[in-house]
């Protein structure tokens, strides 16, 4: 299944893998205010963010150009946006939009797929992000998984009965059907994840998510949070110099 | 000996009307193991969802010696450990260690705890092998082993099983049935399964629109409704 990949991902070995996903947040941090807040020669950043993201994903053995397509993912939303730009008369601004949309996707990608969820929000609860906040993220997390098996299996369904998902926009009976294969697909979803979540009642869950692992800040998460933090600093400051 | 569990008049109306209990008495004493049989939608895993507390009816329920009430609710779901149909609604953590600990840590044990109870129920269940996989690349019988580990984790005094041997290959049902039958625990079975509610079961109650029509002896009740009229049998009265 397609889903699974990114949790396989995070399930590594790597020295990324180790690191506590305080240290990767902290990082993660920088990075995204780096590149929010740069505005001089941009593609030419861009570019040298990208490559380090692409050493920090090697470092981390996560395949690289996957990961470069996944993190495509937010690009239809930025496009729009970025649309707008260049018809006001603004091509640099969207440009700027969609080099820094991409980049912070990559950035986040880096640090999801090399923390598994567990440890993740409990790094994030650690660094006193609301626990009701997590428990939603927890969930949704959980059912976009769900919505995606069930959309698999209708697809397949379908295919088996002879439909097909090409040429809808030219063909209206074939959009109309797919249109209400969404509908059923949310419905299936919702009972779905209804089960899943009386399962986790049966099974004593009182609201609050407990996890095996347990995080553990060590002097090798702090060189790691420095000399990630401090890296696009300087990337940025070779690079304004130099323009 | 006070039963395990006590059921008396359970009635239970859907949000959109359906009346799928209409007054359900049971009684379920230690060390038993009973078939619910009945035909689909006749409101056995209706009833099962009440004796755990999920869904909540008229009527009144005991559990080891406990009325099912919202105080009550975490100590019933530690002695009633409920194996849903689909396991896949089961499983949701990244590994299946993971999945199985969870039941015990939300007890509120530690985690080494959670870990040695976890790793003992899957030995139980012959899965200790697959602790560090993805409960996803499973198979359908595997997946259902560690549905049943993690409930098994949570030491409780009854099992719930419903619709235990679907999508499972005869291999694959032994196997259970083998395993079920080495579990100490008092057993209710949800299933249309009348050979494997035979290698488990001596009593059976047959639901039937919202009531059970009748209780006794497995093989009594599958004669008098005629439930173990295999394929051959059918088509020989075609």
């Amino acid at each position: 299944m397609h889903h699974v990949v990114l949790e396989h991902w995070s399930r590594g070995s790597s020295p990324l893998h180790r690191r506590d996903p305080r240290a990767k947040f902290g990082a993660l941090l920088v990075f995204l205010v780096v590149l929010a807040t740069a505005h001089r020669s941009l593609p030419l950043l861009s570019v040298a963010l990208m490559a380090l993201l692409a050493g920090v994903l090697v470092w981390g053995r996560i395949p690289l150009l996957g990961a470069l397509a996944r993190a495509t993912v937010v690009l239809p939303f930025t496009l729009v946006f970025a649309g707008v730009c260049w018809a006001a008369g603004d091509p640099a601004r969207g440009l700027a939009l969609l080099l820094k949309s991409y980049l912070s996707a990559l950035a986040v990608l880096t640090v999801v797929s090399t923390t598994p969820l567990p440890l993740l929000l409990r790094g994030l609860e650690t660094a006193g992000v609301p626990r009701f906040l997590l428990m939603v993220a927890q969930f949704l997390y959980r059912y976009l998984f769900v919505i995606s098996e069930e959309a698999q299996h209708m697809r397949v369904a379908a295919r088996s009965r002879g439909g097909a998902t090409r040429d809808l926009a030219t063909q209206p009976a074939r959009f109309r059907a797919a249109a209400g294969a969404l509908a059923v697909l949310f419905a299936r979803s919702y009972a779905r994840a209804g089960g899943i979540h009386r399962a986790m009642l049966a099974r004593g869950f009182l609201g609050h998510f407990r996890a095996l692992g347990s995080l553990d800040f060590r002097g090798s998460d702090a060189a790691f949070l420095v000399t990630a933090s401090l890296a696009p600093i300087l990337v940025r400051a070779v690079i304004e110099r130099m323009a | 000996m006070p039963p395990l569990i006590e059921v008396r008049d359970l009635r239970f109306r859907y949000e959109d009307g359906t009346q799928a209990l209409k007054g359900v008495n049971f009684r379920l004493d230690p060390g038993e193991s009973v078939a619910l049989l009945g035909p689909n939608g006749s409101g056995k895993t209706t009833f099962v969802m009440h004796l755990n507390g999920l869904l909540s009816g008229e009527g009144s329920i005991q559990v080891c010696g406990m009325t099912v009430e919202s105080r009550n609710l975490p100590a019933i779901r530690r002695k009633i450990g409920l194996v849903f149909q689909d396991a896949e609604s089961q499983l949701f953590m990244p590994t299946v260690l993971e999945d199985v600990a969870f039941g015990p840590l939300n007890l509120g044990i530690s985690q080494q705890q959670a870990v040695d109870h976890a790793t003992t129920a899957l030995e139980t269940v012959g899965m200790a092998a697959a602790a560090s996989r993805a409960p996803y690349h499973l198979s359908a019988g595997e997946k259902r082993k560690v549905a049943i580990a993690g409930i098994l984790a949570m030491d409780p005094e009854i099992l719930v099983l419903d619709e235990p041997t679907t999508s499972l290959d005869p291999p694959a049902q032994r196997s259970l049935a083998e395993l079920l039958a080495s579990l100490p625990q008092a057993k209710i079975l949800v299933t249309h399964d009348i050979p494997f509610v035979q290698s488990l079961c001596k009593r059976a109650a047959f639901f039937q629109d919202g009531i059970i029509a009748a209780e006794g002896f497995v093989e009594e009740i599958v004669s008098r409704f005629g439930w173990g009229l295999g394929l051959e049998r059918s088509k020989s009265r075609i």
